[in-house]
């Protein structure tokens, strides 16, 4: 069984999920429980060192949220947070493009995963088809 | 290691492997003793629900997100029985004379490729969906498409009983398509031939295959493996390669075939792909019906297709560039929401290719070239042009900064999304039609196998899947794979006598 990688940086991953979806500051704990294990199940079956660079890549957005803005992550206001992350999605290095691509991406995974919010933004596909809607 | 022995061996049973297996299954009256190797689980028709990420994981290599080497673009393709063709949406589409005829495949016309892909046209149910089963998603593209000047085509569907349930890409829920795990898979076990899922090949030796089984984990989908979970040396006189553009060309140059073979990996293409989505004023039927039934062919002038689609809420939020309230407010509009799939018919070049890292997994190294991106900004203004037409109220390009173009910018589409915004690694591009890598062509030097799928200098070997494209197919590949296959497949069977002593049998 592969570590978790989130625990550790719970706080921060839920301040970047918030920035990517805002809608997430309304999930309570079994909410951000279901998220974040469709998360780790995703990761569990990448290779380690895939969640090493996730692991990494959290805690240099971290650090460099502290040195550009003097605030880390979870302390910075969400407009704050979000212009920080936005300005590192156009940076001119591939790396911080697809760095902040990629914790969206799992961000995204999470909360749309769950029946809750495709319900929410009115997803209603069933095996049924046509005949679900007559 | 367990050792067994067979005849043929086939490595993969997507459209590829599975069209093999079908046309060798006749030979197994004659003694011949016929293997199928997949990597994926068989599902049970129970077990496919339609739950996006549990659906994804059961059935796509990395659930559908595998990253080219710098990370900027996700290529689907499927790891199950049947391989991709569970997972695609049907369209059956016969290769243009144009591409056939500049591939220059000594001995392939395209005559030969057109009749064949009527074979399996035929056998497969393709058809055209009834105009009371095309939804309003569908609708609005025909529409916007002809009042924007360009001509829209029907797809032609291989389907069977559609409820139109729209999770095609999930693995229909309602066994409705008939992909290669119902018509092509079937027909061979039912003469004779064996499966074998869960079960991994690793390298290709001299008359084998290095092969490890893995048993079920606890939570997976799908049925135990038939065989023991272990590893094995497969024995066979010959050996089918039917892997798919990243699993043929990965397994042969870990099994040292790329010194003999500087071609192997070469020669990758696949239609580098957006999702674009537009907001109309009302709800629309688009998570009901079939998702792809009209496509844009703009190939051969514009170097672009077009073609309707609609995906699930995660692969949506995945698929629209940026994050945040603007994000989130699309995502609400999801009943209101028109897609449209733009496709770049990339071309090959020799920086895109396949190789494998120190572990040897599969390594897609590939760029986009400038050609690609022109490309697929040309499809995006052309999208957003019938979206507009079609009464949308604002269109998300990925290729214009900002990404929502409102209505009353409709006229300054040509100026709004432009080349210079086309970041990689910012905006998200997928692609799910993979090509090339195991190239036919004339010789060892520029290629990997002849006409028939022989891999030069190693006539017991031969690949039979999208990885013998020389270049870019175009359109929707899989009639191709079949027909491409089905010559394969042929082959073997003319040269029976010689590859396996065996007397050669109708087909």
């Amino acid at each position: 069984m592969a570590a978790l990688v989130l625990p550790p940086l719970r706080p921060q991953f839920r301040a970047l999920a918030q920035t990517f979806v805002p809608e997430a500051a309304a999930l309570d704990e079994g909410g951000w429980a279901e998220a974040e294990g469709t998360i780790e199940r995703f990761l569990a079956a990448r290779p380690a060192s895939v969640r090493r660079q996730l692991a990494l890549l959290i805690r240099l957005l971290d650090l460099l949220s502290l040195a550009r803005h003097g605030r880390r992550l979870t302390s910075l206001d969400a407009a704050r947070r979000r212009r920080f992350l936005e300005s590192l999605q156009d940076a001119p290095v591939l790396l911080f493009r697809r760095g902040i691509w990629g914790v969206r991406t799992l961000a995204f995974m999470g909360y749309y995963g769950r029946d809750a919010a495709a319900a929410a933004i009115g997803y209603r596909a069933d095996a049924r088809g046509w005949e679900a809607r007559r | 290691m367990i050792e067994r022995t067979y005849d043929v061996v086939i490595v993969g049973s997507g459209a590829g492997g599975g069209t093999v297996a079908q046309e060798l299954a006749p030979l197994v009256r004659n003694g011949v003793r016929i293997l199928v190797l997949e990597q994926g689980p068989r599902l049970a028709d129970d077990e496919f629900t339609g739950r996006e990420q549990e659906m994804a994981d059961a059935l796509y290599e990395d659930g559908g997100g595998f990253l080219t080497a710098d990370g900027t673009m996700t290529l689907a393709f499927g790891r199950a029985y049947g391989g991709s063709t569970v997972v695609y949406t049907g369209t059956s589409l016969v290769a243009p004379e144009r591409v056939i005829r500049a591939w220059d495949i000594p001995g392939l016309s395209h005559a030969d490729v057109a009749r064949r892909s009527s074979k399996y046209a035929e056998q497969n149910h393709v058809h055209l969906l009834a105009p009371e089963l095309i939804n309003d998603n569908n609708r609005l593209f025909v529409e916007g498409g002809r009042r924007a000047g360009f001509v829209v085509e029907q797809f032609p569907l291989n389907l069977k009983g559609c409820r139109g349930s729209s999770l095609c890409n999930l693995g229909c829920p309602n066994a409705a398509k008939m992909g290669t795990h119902r018509v092509q898979l079937p027909f061979a076990q039912s003469h004779g031939v064996e499966v074998v899922t869960r079960a991994e090949a690793l390298k290709i030796g001299d008359h084998s295959v290095s092969v490890v089984v893995r048993g079920k984990q606890a939570g997976e989908k799908g049925a135990e493996p038939e065989w023991e979970p272990g590893e094995y040396l497969v024995r066979a006189k010959v050996v089918v390669v039917a892997a798919g553009a990243v699993g043929s060309p990965s397994l042969l140059l870990r099994s040292g075939f790329g010194a003999r073979l500087p071609a192997l990996g070469a020669g990758f293409t696949c239609h580098p792909a957006h999702i674009l989505v537009a907001e109309h004023g009302r709800p629309i039927t688009n998570d009901v019906g079939h998702p792809k039934s009209y496509f844009i062919d703009r190939a051969a002038d514009e170097g672009y297709v077009l073609e309707t689609c609609m995906y699930f809420p995660f692969t949506t939020a995945k698929n629209l560039t940026g994050f945040g309230p603007a994000h989130s407010a699309l995502m609400r509009a999801f009943p209101r929401l028109q897609m449209i799939l733009v496709l770049a018919c990339d071309k090959a070049v020799p920086e895109n290719r396949v190789a494998v890292d120190r572990d040897g997994r599969p390594v897609v190294r590939y760029r986009f070239t400038r050609g690609t991106i022109a490309a697929m900004v040309r499809a995006t203004r052309a999208s957003a042009k019938i979206f507009f037409a079609a009464g949308a109220l604002r269109v998300h390009a990925p290729s214009a900064d900002p990404p929502l173009i409102e209505r009353h910018d409709a006229d300054r589409v040509d100026q709004l999304i432009d080349a210079r915004h086309f970041l990689p690694g910012k905006i998200s591009v997928s692609a799910a039609h993979l090509m090339g890598g195991c190239g036919m062509g004339r010789d060892a030097a520029s290629s990997v196998t002849d006409g028939h799928g022989r891999v030069h200098g190693v006539p017991w070997l031969r690949v039979a899947d999208a990885s013998l494209f020389p270049d870019s197919l175009e359109i929707n590949p899989y009639l191709t794979i079949m027909a491409l296959a089905d010559r394969v497949a042929a082959g073997i069977r003319s040269e029976a006598r010689e590859l396996l002593g065996a007397p050669v049998a109708a087909a």
